[in-house]
């Protein structure tokens, strides 16, 4: 990296208002790795949900909104896979702002390809004593490629994985299904309420048979939808999204 | 304007970049063909059969209906061909070469001119089809380089019994085609 | 009924669906094993893809090439512009013929075209002969599958059918009992067609080839025993030369069910002395949706099925929840084209989690193809957009935290839920889901009072 990057913190509206903890937690770890991070005020939802439902023609003002925020960072980071896909891939065209789109789509980045890919974290020390079932989330996975998905035939990897596995303690479950959707899928956990609810149960079940203590993922949105339907269930398991386990590991 | 004319207008009225046609690489398998062969084979619900063991499964039989298209296992045959496909209705057997086989995948490769009756391998309730083990090619790349411009009406890939498993998706083999398949390699 | 309320229809019988979720990810598991014996697997879908780009951006040119191999060979061509017209031509051949009775082999674009209830009504038996099609014919639904056309019954339905209409024992579901009456039934067929038609999963331009696959051999049983074969093919079935076929007969079987290849993958290219063989060229929509620039490469389907046998919506809701002919993923980015009104919730009965495009082996981008519908749909929203989930339309957008989602107002919206106006929509999340705890401070409120000078 060159001489002291300025990293803009992107986090994404429901997370600034329903899981600042995990906020915390990423200005945090990224401050503990030696980064220079600062929030820009002023942060509004970056689009995806009204793109997704078929309306991106009416997201011209927030990615506008988005850009003038971020356009001055070296780097974006953000604690959602599904949103930081949304900047680089779903962003409408602004007459006159190509250029400032175009840099921010190459400089932003998730959080955890971020600790991988740039600032090439290799030996992360720390130590969680828990048994950990990971959620990739669809737009990381196939979107973002942070693991390889299990359709392809190309070598495997799993970014959070090579993260979470440097920690002392943490037992790594394989899934039945390493990577099938939980059904959040935005307003598809409305319209499509009973599939929904159904998908999140089965992927749901999927780490309850490995016995996890923690269910763990890149999207708040996925663990949202899954933990709505496991406290709804009464289960007994612990929701922590990745950066708030490296942050509490590597303390 | 004739349809024909329509279709092709409104294709021709469309702008495309036009798009390149990849060449196909050399592909190639790892491994013994023949073993490769025989466990696709198997895989495929299909037996492989020595010389040695085909006659004493066919001495095991009660076959009245077996027609043979191969010259060295005329000796089994019971009939001729009939002029008619129809009447092959109650075939048992039907004994034909085949020209050659794919390791990768169990096929083998059959035309016109193995062929009397394009009916034949499908109509007959058990099929023996005798290959030599010098034709077997890797994988379908060169199945279709080995094919090359041979120009027959019909031609056909076997890999294995005739099968479903529409109920349930539980196999069956036999759904309308031969029941079995025994492949001779010589 | 809309992809909703049928999915939620299906998913009432909780034990059938998760055996129809179970038993396609299994299949699911034996494409990826097959996929994963094939080193060059990326390659060949990559090649896959280039090749029916070619095809699409030169179709024209490789269908007149095509179609001048064709009847160099003697093989008689007809062109149809719509389902209408195809339908017309095998009525007006079956009629020149005298023929009354037919076997059908599995083809998509029949189905498409509704061929069977137009020659019924012209008093022609159909008889369609892959087991799972007349499976579903005896029970007069449309196929659920494009592949498993009866994987949505259980052997106790079929074991009930089957011994209604072909009086087979009363209780016995052994799927080989089963099919074995089945094969007496349909030899009997077999033997008395005079005319059989059969779809294409390939024409070679280059020689005027066409290919079809089977595992059953019920096409060949049908053509091999007719005097006239009419072969029913899409335009877009077109390859360019013979030698493509190595690259697309080795993705096919391996992405459909896992197995290597067909058990049986057969070439015509002349009719048998004394026979005849019919080909009819199909459009039906397909040279408008060559023309949209973003849905175009949805036409270079191989109809390998595997998108469906992939897709979590999918399998938890059944082929019949979509409605249309081709269900799934790949018939949610077809099905639009055809009918923009009538198919207007299938983009949205996805979560565009991308396994689909990631499974596809031609690469068709199909998760991306579902998000470009759905920004169309909404474009005609209150005109077409009737049979769009109205909890879509009132309930997210009509809200303001869809409406004044921009700018700094978002932040007030939200910041008032739960208490704000949207309060149907977090009525349907709660039937079955808590709600997170509201924290005593958004992450900014924190921010200011922690970092901010």
């Amino acid at each position: 990296m060159k001489k002291e990057p300025h990293i803009g913190l992107f986090i994404p509206c429901y997370v600034d208002q329903f899981y600042p903890q995990v906020a915390i937690a990423t200005l945090e770890l990224l401050e503990k790795l030696g980064c220079k991070v600062s929030y820009p005020l002023g942060q509004t939802c970056c689009g995806q949900p009204l793109a997704n439902a078929g309306y991106e023609r009416d997201t011209e003002g927030s990615s506008l909104h988005f850009i003038q925020l971020f356009e001055e960072f070296d780097y974006i980071v953000a604690p959602s896979g599904s949103c930081v896909l949304h900047v680089k891939e779903h962003f409408p065209n602004h007459p006159g702002k190509e250029k400032s789109a175009k840099s921010i789509q190459k400089k932003i980045f998730e959080l955890t390809e971020f600790l991988t890919d740039v600032l090439k974290v290799e030996n992360l020390k720390g130590t969680f004593q828990k048994k950990v079932g990971y959620h990739s989330s669809c737009h990381g996975l196939r979107g973002l490629r942070l693991a390889s998905s299990s359709e392809l035939n190309i070598p495997h990897f799993n970014k959070a994985k090579q993260l979470l596995t440097n920690l002392d303690g943490l037992e790594w479950v394989e899934l039945s299904r390493s990577d099938e959707c939980c059904g959040f899928g935005g307003t598809f956990a409305i319209t499509e309420e009973a599939l929904s609810v159904q998908m999140g149960k089965d992927r749901l079940a999927d780490h309850l048979s490995h016995e996890v203590d923690v269910l763990t993922g890149g999207d708040l949105s996925c663990l949202m939808h899954l933990e709505g339907i496991a406290k709804r269930e009464g289960q007994k398991v612990e929701f922590m999204h990745i950066a708030e386990i490296l942050n509490q590991a590597i303390r | 304007m004739s349809s024909r004319e329509e279709i092709l207008n409104s294709i021709r009225g469309i702008q495309k970049e036009n798009k390149f046609l990849p060449d196909i690489p050399n592909f190639q398998l790892e491994g013994d063909l023949v073993e490769l062969f025989k466990s696709a084979i198997e895989a495929n619900k299909g037996e492989i059969l020595s010389k040695k063991e085909f006659e004493n499964w066919i001495a095991s039989t009660n076959f009245q209906h077996v027609i043979s298209c191969s010259e060295p296992f005329h000796t089994y045959a019971t009939q001729e061909l009939p002029d008619d496909a129809h009447q092959l209705d109650h075939l048992e057997l039907a004994i034909l070469d085949a020209q050659f086989g794919v390791a990768e995948n169990g096929a083998m490769w059959l035309d016109d001119s193995q062929l009397p009756h394009r009916a034949l391998p499908f109509i007959t309730e058990h099929l023996v089809l005798i290959l030599s083990k010098e034709t077997l090619v890797s994988n379908m790349h060169q199945a279709y380089d080995r094919i090359g411009s041979d120009h027959s009406g019909f031609g056909l890939f076997i890999a294995g019994p005739s099968k479903t498993a529409d109920i349930e998706q539980s196999l069956v083999i036999g759904a309308h085609g031969a029941k079995s398949l025994r492949v001779i390699l010589v | 009924m809309s992809h909703p309320k049928a999915a939620t229809e299906f998913l009432k019988d909780q034990a059938n669906s998760q055996w129809h979720d179970e038993t396609l990810w299994m299949i699911r598991d034996k494409r990826d094993a097959s996929s994963k014996s094939i080193p060059e697997w990326e390659e060949l879908r990559n090649l896959a893809s280039e090749i029916k780009d070619n095809v699409l951006s030169n179709l024209d040119k490789y269908l007149e090439q095509f179609e001048a191999q064709a009847l160099k060979n003697g093989i008689k061509v007809h062109w149809a512009k719509d389902a209408k017209e195809h339908n017309e031509i095998v009525l007006s051949i079956l009629q020149e013929k005298n023929c009354e009775a037919i076997v059908k082999s599995k083809s998509i674009l029949t189905e498409e075209c509704h061929l069977n209830p137009y020659l019924e009504k012209q008093g022609i038996e159909v008889v369609d002969t892959d087991l799972g099609e007349r499976i579903v014919q005896f029970l007069q639904q449309p196929p659920s599958h494009i592949v498993m056309p009866a994987i949505h019954l259980k052997k106790r339905d079929i074991s009930a059918l089957f011994h209604d209409k072909l009086q087979t024992e009363k209780g016995n579901e052994d799927p080989s009992y089963l099919t074995n009456a089945a094969r007496l039934h349909l030899r009997e067929k077999f033997l008395a067609s005079k005319v059989a038609i059969t779809g294409v999963n390939f024409g070679v331009a280059e020689t005027g080839e066409f290919v079809v696959c089977t595992n059953e051999g019920n096409a060949d049983m049908g053509v091999h025993l007719a005097d006239v074969h009419i072969a029913c093919m899409g335009i877009e079935k077109i390859i360019p030369r013979r030698k493509d076929l190595g690259v697309f007969l080795r993705l096919l079987a391996r992405s459909a069910t896992g197995q290597p290849i067909t058990n049986y993958s057969s070439h015509f290219r002349s009719p048998a002395t004394g026979k005849e063989i019919h080909l009819v060229l199909v459009d039906n929509g397909r040279t408008r949706q060559l023309a949209r620039e973003k849905f175009k490469n949805s036409l270079k389907c191989i109809r390998c099925g595997a998108c469906m046998n992939t897709c979590p919506i999918y399998r938890r809701s059944g082929g019949f929840s979509y409605g249309s002919t081709v269900p799934g993923p790949i018939g949610s980015i077809l099905s639009p084209g055809l009918d923009m009104k009538k198919y207007s919730t299938l983009p949205f009965a996805s979560t565009l989690c991308g396994s689909c495009s990631d499974v596809c082996p031609v690469k068709i981008n199909i998760h991306e193809q579902l998000y470009e519908w759905r920004q169309e749909i909404t474009k005609h929203h209150g005109t077409v957009g009737k049979g769009l989930s109205m909890k879509l339309a009132s309930g997210i957008f009509k809200s303001p935290l869809a409406y004044q989602f921009s700018g700094s107002l978002m932040r007030k919206v939200i910041k008032s839920l739960p208490e704000s106006v949207i309060y149907n929509p977090l009525n349907i999340w709660g039937k079955s889901r808590d709600l997170p705890k509201a924290p005593k401070e958004s992450f900014q409120d924190w921010y200011k009072r922690n970092r901010h000078e």
